[in-house]
């Protein structure tokens, strides 16, 4: 089972002086158990995607399917789609509104007309996930640090134990070691419960050593969709589109063209090193 | 829901009408509105009707976007219609039940219906054309004289432009927050009065967070360079009248000088 899209456009303003297409023409298949990089410069149409996914938008043409079903058929339940599709918005500690964090988490499954003692499972659960510590739950979302809120939006939508989990710049703004507690997280959350992640980020560096598929997007289209090793290839296509490939990438091509018999292919710092080591003879 | 709300927002096109000085607009806005209030015949309100058609379609705006507006008037209009349609004495015109429908009921409910339409869409256009900084700009300059009188002009124009610049952004983050509740199983659309009002709270509650956390950060950046209000302070583009801003003041008094004459505003 899996999401589909078709032919999928999406034009905002459609009729004023302002419309401009978001997305044009993209079709993809997203199967249950990837680990996706959905990498983008600003105002690529990434973030309007992932919108699409569960619902929250709909496409102005082209059709999405989740589980073989229109999502946008008529008698289509697009609230239990949410509950399976979880979306975590960019900077997600903004929607945060209840007195005390443990209430906050309770609002996503609550929504699920789940009952009490279910949601506070499904609460408690959530928050030991992202790795909260007890001491935190009754305290107010408000006197947690940036790092802090941001686990607890995301254990909000945990809460409602998605089949698929898509997170729009789940780093932006974090300093380096929030950054990867985050994606440490998001990567552990993966391979434990083998659930669909699409990790949104303008950052290669970010994303290239957890994904197993990196979809790049320019000016509304896929431009590349391919395991990392291949998109970072096109090095130099994605430097015209305002994205770079990992400095390793960059460090491989010049140790290559200096002569060095290494391959190109390592995408993080540890099999660069395994390379740049046997091409010694060590 | 929200995008229909025009009131505040500026559409970005080129055209005669955008290029006015400020305070062209503001004065002949004003002029329009009072206007309105004076004409009471059919005359004056062809004229008035064919003065928007002629501001409108010099602004390129599209017709379909300042029509959007109207839909957040609709209930006020109604009442409006309603009221003035059934509670005003005079000859009775239609009978039936309680309520009577008088000739005078009719001709006032209509007045006050057109009334209303033109002022909502000549001030849209005013708001659609003009770029909130321009339109205090404007303001800050014709209430000059005020300053005589101890009147913080320049405070005043000052809040303006910030609370109008903050309309389409306040408006985003509505949008985004109501998304990000909805990804959460929100529902804002379905359910009693009571049910929906107690429904908003994770909407509002984050959205009186995230403006004063803007307020703050906007008071800081202000501060942090040194700004001090109005006395002393110069413009980077300072209003100048050009010729197609006399061009307008005439078509403006031209304009008038019409309702004047055939609409008997002075009688």
């Amino acid at each position: 089972m899996a999401i589909i899209l078709d032919h999928v456009s999406y034009i905002y303003d459609a009729d004023t002086a302002m419309a401009h297409a978001a997305l044009e023409d993209v079709s993809l298949t997203i199967p249950d158990g990837q680990f996706i990089g959905l990498i983008g410069h600003t105002g690529s149409g990434k973030s309007t995607l992932v919108q699409h996914l569960n619902g929250l938008m709909k496409p102005t043409s082209g059709n999405i399917f989740f589980n073989g079903k229109d999502i946008h058929d008529e008698d289509y339940d697009r609230k239990a789609l949410r509950a399976k599709v979880g979306l975590v918005f960019q900077y997600p500690e903004h929607q945060l509104f209840e007195a005390d964090v443990f209430s906050d988490v309770c609002f996503g499954p609550k929504n699920l007309g789940l009952s009490k003692k279910e949601t506070e499972l499904r609460a408690y659960e959530a928050l030991k996930q992202v790795g909260l510590e007890d001491a935190y739950f009754y305290q107010s979302p408000f006197d947690l640090s940036g790092g802090q809120k941001r686990r607890v939006a995301i254990a909000g939508v945990l809460a409602m134990k998605p089949e698929v989990l898509i997170l729009d710049e789940p780093t932006a703004g974090l300093d380096p070691r929030g950054r990867d507690e985050i994606l440490g997280l998001i990567s552990r959350l993966h391979s434990d419960t083998g659930m669909t992640v699409v990790l949104v980020s303008h950052s290669m560096e970010d994303v290239a050593n957890y994904v197993d598929r990196i979809i790049v997007m320019n000016k509304g289209h896929v431009a590349f969709d391919d395991v990392p090793r291949n998109v970072f290839r096109h090095y130099r296509e994605l430097e015209q589109i305002g994205l770079a490939a990992p400095q390793v990438t960059y460090v491989m091509q010049e140790l290559k063209a200096a002569g060095l018999d290494v391959s190109v292919d390592a995408t993080t710092v540890e099999e660069a090193r395994d390379e740049i080591l046997k091409a010694f003879h060590m | 829901m929200l995008k229909d709300i025009t009131l505040g927002q500026y559409y970005q096109t080129e055209s005669k009408i955008h290029k006015l000085d400020p305070r062209v607009k503001i004065v002949a806005t004003l002029l329009f509105i009072i206007s309105l209030f004076v004409a009471d015949n059919f005359t004056g309100y062809v004229i008035a009707a064919a003065f928007l058609t002629l501001e409108i379609r010099m602004s390129h705006v599209p017709l379909k976007f300042i029509m959007r507006g109207m839909k957040t008037i609709f209930f006020l209009l109604l009442i409006t219609v309603v009221f003035n349609l059934f509670l005003t004495p005079g000859t009775a015109l239609v009978h039936f039940w309680k309520l009577t429908i008088t000739m005078e009921g009719l001709k006032l409910a209509t007045m006050m219906a057109v009334r209303l339409v033109f002022l909502i869409l000549g001030s849209s256009v005013m708001t659609l054309t003009t770029t909130p900084n321009h339109l205090t700009d404007g303001l800050e300059s014709l209430m000059n004289p005020l300053k005589k009188l101890h009147v913080p002009v320049h405070e005043i124009s000052m809040m303006m432009s910030i609370a109008l610049r903050f309309i389409p952004i306040l408006l985003e983050e509505t949008d985004k927050i109501m998304k990000a509740q909805m990804a959460r199983g929100a529902d804002f659309e379905s359910g009693s009065v009571i049910r929906r009002a107690k429904n908003l709270v994770p909407l509002l509650v984050p959205l009186f967070i995230s403006a004063f956390r803007r307020a703050n950060d906007l008071a800081m950046a202000m501060e942090a360079r040194c700004y001090r209000g109005g006395e002393g302070r110069t413009k980077m583009k300072p209003l100048i009248y050009r010729k197609r801003d006399a061009v307008a003041y005439l078509t403006v008094l031209g304009y008038m000088v019409l309702m004047v004459v055939f609409g008997k505003i002075l009688f």
